[in-house]
């Protein structure tokens, strides 16, 4: 219960977050559009993706030491989590959104493409996790 | 708007979403493989993390919305059809993070603290993202 009630209200900073970036920037939270931004060939605002990506970054540095046990790495063979990331990167960028552009503020603003992303990500991930988990046992 | 304005709302936006990330435990991968895995003793974490992240988002929108319809409209994605980037990319992306259990930001703010496989996950992400992007505009410069 009282695990339920952390993970919401991480969740809600996280809305902030996104609102925040909505009202000021005009801009969507969406991580791996902000970070592919970044790439280049340069585009036009990069200084605004930078400044979001290190304030995640030094966040989760300034946190580790309260909270260890929040980053532990991943227990699986190194060829595949090579495999894993690159999926992740060329999935993301293809379908132009990860879960927080689509399913954090694509969801919040009733996109049907959003909603159909979430649903197809979620299946291929509960569908690849489990299979994995009978491979190599779970995490 | 000049660009100095948006350095300080990014700034604040990134630590904010940095730390939800953290205190909800989303950076922690046993957490989102728990969610995503069914046979290994179900971890519900992420559904309420979602929750609160799309809810909390959803409202303020609401009260937003007619106060500053610019914003909005900058910040809608340009494209409304379901096309086949968008299926295959998506299904693509699930993959992966069912078999990491990291998505881009979690696997970002993690990085620096975790190291290990959390760094090699984010540095072939990053060459996907970059791989993806230079193929794209390839393809594009050549249609032209």
């Amino acid at each position: 219960m009282e695990e339920a009630l952390i993970a919401t209200g991480g969740g809600v900073l996280i809305g902030i977050s996104a609102t925040i970036l909505l009202a000021f920037n005009g801009r969507v939270a969406g991580i791996s559009g902000i970070l592919e931004g970044i790439l280049p060939p340069k585009d036009a605002e990069t200084n605004w993706r930078i400044v979001f990506l290190v304030g995640m970054i030094v966040t989760g540095l300034a946190l580790a030491p309260i909270l260890p046990e929040a980053f532990v790495a991943v227990d699986r063979p190194v060829w595949l989590v090579i495999v894993a990331g690159l999926l992740v990167g060329v999935g993301t960028r293809m379908s132009n959104g990860c879960t927080s552009g689509h399913g954090v503020c694509g969801m919040a603003m009733l996109s049907k493409r959003s909603f159909i992303a979430v649903a197809v990500f979620l299946v291929t991930g509960i569908l690849s996790a489990t299979i994995a988990g009978q491979i190599f046992g779970g995490v | 708007m000049s660009e100095s304005n948006t350095i300080l709302p990014a700034l604040i936006g990134g630590i904010l979403f940095g730390a939800g990330l953290v205190i909800s435990g989303m950076t922690d991968p046993t957490k989102v493989i728990g969610f995503l895995d069914l046979l290994n003793g179900w971890d519900p974490t992420l559904a309420f993390v979602l929750a609160g992240a799309t809810g909390s988002h959803m409202v303020a929108r609401q009260l937003l919305k007619d106060k500053i319809p610019e914003k909005f409209e900058t910040a809608k994605e340009s494209k409304v059809e379901i096309d086949r980037p968008l299926v295959v990319g998506a299904a693509i992306f699930g993959v992966g993070w069912g078999l990491g259990g990291y998505c881009p930001g979690p696997a970002l703010t993690a990085t620096i603290p975790a190291l290990g496989t959390t760094l090699i996950f984010t540095i072939s992400m990053i060459a996907g993202m970059a791989i993806y992007r230079w193929s794209k505009n390839k393809t594009s410069s050549a249609n032209e």
